[in-house]
C-alpha cells in the first residue's frame, strides 16, 4: 500500500510541495518572461507598449505571486543546500520557518511598493 | 464504557478492511487493540510483536495513515474521534493481514554493505575510538536503529523508486562509513552512490519525522550525499 496524506501532513513535506509547485510554475512562466523580452527585437515602441499594458493593477497583483514564487524557489533551495551541505544541526524546523519568512518578506515588500 | 470502532486490514496484497468493535480503556495502547482483536474477536488475525515496550521493532504498523509502533502509541493519542484504521507497514509485501514481509527492507541493508568488515581478529587487542572523537559521536547519533521499518514505509521515494535503498539501510551505512576501524568504506560508498542510493533521497524528512527513536535518517543520507561528492572529486568513485 501508499502513503496518503495523513503520512505526508508535516512541514518538510509542504516545503518540498511549495518547491516543487514554484519550480512547475516558474518554468511554465519562462517562455513568457522570454516572450517579452523578445518584443525588443520589434522595436522600442513595441516593448514600451506591451510594458505599459503590464501596469495594469491586476497584472502587477499577478507579478505579486510570480515574485512569491521566486522567492519561495530560492529560499527553499538555499534551506536545502544548508541542510545538504552544512554539518547537522538540530534545527531543520527554524530553517524551514526562516526560508518561509524570506519568501514572505519579499512578496509583501513588492506589494508595499507597488501601493 | 466507550467503545472503538476499529477497520483492520485483512487479507494480502487484495484485501479488505474489517470493522470491530473493541472496548475502550484507560491507557491501552494500539498493540492492545489488535491483540484484543485477535484474542476475543476473531483468533485468525495475523500480526507481529514480540517486545512489547519499544526495544525489537517488530510491531510496527500503519495506524490512522502512519507508520508506527503499536506497542509505544496509545490510543488516546491517535484515535479519530473513536475511530481507529489499523493497516500493515507501507511499500512492503503483505504477508497476511498486518504482517508485512521485511525481506526487501533487510535485502538493503545488505546491498547498502550494512555489514561491518574490520581488518583486526581475535587475537588482537581491542581497537581504542576515543567516545568523544568527531565520527563516533556521528555514529553515536545514528547508531540506535533496531530496524522497525518506520522510516522505510514513511518514505515516499522508496514507492517512488522500488531500488532506493531508503532511509534505514542509508543510517546503516552511514554509522560504518563513520567507524573508523571498518575497512570496507570503498565498496560501501560506491554501494550508496547509485541512482537507487544517497542521491535518490527527496529530503521529504518523512523518515526523521516518524522514526520513534527520533534518529535522522536525512543528516546521513545528507552525509553520505557529501562523503560521496568528495570521494568523487579525488578520484577515489
Amino acid at each position: 500500500m501508499k502513503n496518503d496524506f495523513r503520512a505526508r501532513n508535516h512541514p518538510a513535506y509542504w516545503a518540498f510541495l511549495v518547491h516543487r509547485v514554484s519550480g512547475l510554475a516558474l518554468t511554465v512562466f519562462l517562455p513568457l518572461h522570454f516572450w517579452a523580452l523578445g518584443q525588443a527585437l520589434g522595436g522600442e515602441a513595441r516593448l514600451d507598449g506591451f510594458l505599459r499594458w503590464t501596469e495594469q493593477p491586476l497584472v502587477k497583483f499577478a507579478e505579486t505571486a510570480l515574485v512569491l514564487l521566486l522567492a519561495a524557489h530560492m529560499a527553499g533551495g538555499v534551506r536545502l543546500l544548508m541542510l545538504e551541505f552544512l554539518a547537522w544541526r538540530d534545527w531543520q524546523k527554524s530553517l524551514l520557518a526562516a526560508a518561509t519568512g524570506v519568501s514572505i518578506a519579499a512578496g509583501l515588500a513588492f506589494l508595499l511598493n507597488l501601493v | 464504557m466507550s467503545t472503538l470502532r476499529v477497520r483492520v486490514w485483512r487479507g494480502g496484497e487484495t484485501g479488505r478492511f474489517q470493522e470491530f468493535e473493541v472496548p475502550r480503556l484507560e491507557s491501552q495502547t494500539v498493540l492492545d487493540v489488535v491483540t484484543y482483536i485477535q484474542r476475543s474477536l476473531d483468533p485468525t488475525l495475523a500480526y507481529r510483536f514480540a517486545c512489547r515496550v519499544g526495544m525489537c521493532g517488530s510491531c510496527a504498523m500503519t495506524v490512522n495513515g502512519k507508520a508506527r509502533w503499536t506497542c509505544r502509541t496509545h490510543v488516546a493519542k491517535v484515535a479519530d474521534g473513536d475511530r481507529l484504521d489499523i493497516a500493515p507497514l507501507n511499500h512492503l509485501p503483505v504477508v497476511k493481514d498486518l504482517v508485512a514481509d521485511m525481506s526487501v527492507f533487510f535485502d538493503k541493508w545488505a546491498a547498502a554493505k550494512g555489514r561491518f568488515q574490520g581488518a583486526r581478529t581475535r587475537k588482537d587487542d581491542f581497537a581504542r575510538v576515543p567516545p568523544d572523537s568527531r565520527r563516533r559521536k556521528l555514529v553515536d547519533e545514528a547508531i540506535e536503529c533496531i530496524g522497525c521499518g518506520v522510516c522505510y514505509s514513511s518514505c515516499d521515494v522508496v514507492s517512488w523508486n522500488p531500488d532506493y535503498l531508503g532511509p534505514a539501510a542509508l543510517n546503516r551505512a552511514w554509522t560504518l562509513y563513520n567507524d573508523v576501524r571498518d575497512t570496507g568504506q570503498k565498496a560501501r560508498l560506491a554501494a550508496v552512490a547509485g541512482d537507487a542510493g544517497c542521491h535518490a533521497c527527496h529530503t521529504h524528512m518523512s523518515c526523521t519525522e516518524r522514526c520513534p527513536k527520533q534518529l535522522s535518517p536525512t543528516a546521513g543520507i545528507a552525509g553520505l550525499k557529501r562523503a560521496v561528492l568528495t570521494a568523487a572529486l579525488k578520484g577515489e568513485l
